[in-house]
């Protein structure tokens, strides 16, 4: 065994934020069991990736490089992981949890006879590890069995990236043997949905509006607060997936990442995937029927309750202060 | 085409759960049970491909008694039968597990295409999709919000972060995991009600499908979370919140 390997992922040429997140994950684990922590970046042109992360503390940082890597795809990763630990035997391997992570990582456990604990939010001793469940309403702290390799993938923002810790890694470079014909999915550009027409991103306030809404007509309560409060309007994933307002309102991992001196969630519940959107807001309101919603968990201010009454209620003491 | 939705059946968005006794799971008697989101939506792509293409549409989900009332739910919406995976023990086996039941029962099947959601509403591990596209050895592709059929295959758009997109070509047979909002849902017709009573719903134990189901992944404990920040609950009636709730942000909070 070969102690920790972190799998850092590249995002528009440097190395993603998630990944350090994912690194420090992996010290956090190091920490707890002896063992050493190693990296290893992926791609058909790994220099750059490697320069970055060779000034970390990290004792072996592994190139998996192959020209079949210059675009991602889940069969090309997988391969080039399978045959990189399968040499390495690792005892653990850390990733961060993202969407091209969700893609390939699954599979490439199942080829290892493994199963990824996926978007694992702490680490206790033993390890343990924990992670959501009931979207975001309970916890469940999970174990591997059986021995062999242990995959974990680690939500964004779980673990907190340190840019102190310095070393000097000793960098290798791993050739997989990947053919074409082992590539089956062709992947396209990246290209964006809709012309962007509202920049929430640097929004001072923000009305996010939930499923708790029950209607888009009743969308115009939401926007009376929202005029108010000098606020823009934004939303939780089902709202824009029913069309009731439009996609460039979407607030979370697959919208956009605001940070508002004020956000005021009314009718969401804070499925992670909204509360990654809003980590970085200033001050944090919750208005909600359901005492239990995990939005409260990151509210700095709660009101439990009925939003038809609360919302309008909280619209005419808003108007009364300006006063 | 023929395609088979993999769907499975969680507890209803606003039910309140409750940890069972041993701590090991939650509290499952009297639960209302509903169609996991994001499946609804793999349903529903199924549902418009075999509506453009002709074919078939299977579903098929793997659980207890109860799940044959989601199957026929699915079966009220168009699908043309079901197939239920009968297993008392899926809360033990972990997402290689049930993957496995998956994988086997399609197999038999030979279907074009294989549709579930991206992920549960309840454990959200969201790898069973891949995991059974690598049990049957095919290609896959996931948070896929929309599917072309194409000459060789299938045309798909993948939902990237930040809201960015991506079009993938891949040969068929192939498994897609569906991301929720790519349509919208139907809703079934009293004429799907009464149609699906009649429609084929086959049903396989576990044990028939010979599978290892050891775990690799063991959920120990169940437990609330631990509260990370001290949130000021407001109380009172919504006036007398509301008007708290200005005071706070105004000369606390400093944001109003």
């Amino acid at each position: 065994m070969s102690g920790i390997w972190v799998v850092l992922e590249e995002r528009e040429g440097r190395i993603s934020r998630m990944s350090w997140e994912a690194l420090a994950a992996g010290r956090m684990l190091g920490a707890m069991t002896g063992l050493t922590v190693n990296a290893a970046v992926v791609g058909a042109e790994t220099a750059a990736l490697a320069a970055e992360a060779a000034g970390k503390a990290i004792a072996k940082l592994a190139r998996v490089e192959h020209p079949l890597l210059a675009a991602y795809t889940p069969d090309g990763f997988s391969l080039a992981l399978q045959q990189f630990f399968e040499g390495e035997k690792p005892d653990y391997v850390v990733f961060p949890h993202s969407y091209q992570v969700r893609d390939y990582a699954p599979a490439l456990a199942a080829r290892l006879g493994r199963v990824l604990i996926s978007d694992v939010t702490a680490i206790a001793e033993g390890p343990v590890f924990t992670r959501q469940l009931m979207m975001g309403r309970l916890n469940g702290a999970y174990r591997p069995t059986g021995g062999g390799t242990c995959l974990v993938s680690v939500q964004a923002g779980a673990f907190r990236a340190d840019e102190a810790q310095v070393g000097a890694a000793e960098i290798a470079v791993f050739t997989p043997a990947i053919g074409a014909a082992q590539i089956r999915t062709k992947p396209g550009e990246r290209f964006r949905g809709s012309a962007q027409t509202v920049d929430l991103g640097s929004a001072q306030r923000i009305v996010g509006v939930g499923r708790g809404i029950k209607d888009a007509g009743n969308l115009p309560l939401a926007q009376a607060l929202a005029t108010a409060l000098e606020a823009e309007l934004g939303a939780s994933r089902p709202i824009c997936d029913n069309g009731w307002l439009p996609m460039d309102r979407q607030i979370g991992s697959s919208g956009q990442t605001v940070a508002p001196k004020l956000y005021l969630a009314v009718g969401i519940s804070g499925a992670i995937q909204h509360l990654v959107g809003i980590k970085g807001s200033q001050c944090i309101v919750a208005i909600n029927k359901d005492a239990d919603a995990p939005i409260f968990e990151a509210a700095d201010y709660g009101i439990v309750g009925d939003l038809f009454e609360v919302i309008p209620a909280l619209t005419e003491a808003v108007k009364a202060a300006k006063q | 085409m023929k395609i088979i939705v993999a769907i499975k059946q969680v507890p209803e968005r606003d039910a309140q759960v409750r940890i069972d006794a041993a701590g090991k799971w939650i509290e499952e008697a009297g639960l209302q049970w509903a169609l996991n989101e994001s499946d609804a939506y793999a349903l529903e792509e199924a549902l418009q491909l075999k509506e453009k293409h002709g074919g078939e549409v299977v579903v098929l989900s793997a659980g207890p008694e109860r799940v044959g009332s989601t199957i026929r739910e699915a079966l009220a919406k168009g699908a043309d039968r079901g197939i239920q995976i009968e297993c008392d023990d899926l809360g033990s086996r972990d997402a290689l597990g049930v993957a496995k039941l998956l994988a086997e029962a399609i197999r038999a099947e030979a279907p074009d295409l294989i549709l579930t959601g991206t992920q549960s509403d309840d454990l959200g591990l969201g790898q069973t999709g891949v995991i059974v596209a690598e049990l049957l050895g095919v290609p896959h592709a996931t948070l896929i919000l929309h599917v072309e059929k194409s000459d060789s295959g299938v045309t798909v758009k993948r939902e990237l972060e930040e809201g960015w997109f991506q079009t993938i070509e891949m040969p068929t047979p192939a498994v897609l995991t569906i991301q929720s909002g790519g349509n919208k849902l139907r809703y079934a017709t009293l004429m799907g009600i009464k149609r699906a009573k009649t429609k084929e719903l086959r049903r396989v134990t576990a044990a028939e499908l010979a599978v290892d189901g050891a775990p690799v992944v063991v959920l120990e404990r169940v437990t609330l979370p631990q509260k990370q920040k001290s949130t000021q609950i407001l109380p009172g009636s919504a006036k007398e919140a509301a008007a708290a709730l200005v005071e706070k942000l105004k000369f606390e909070a400093r944001v109003l």
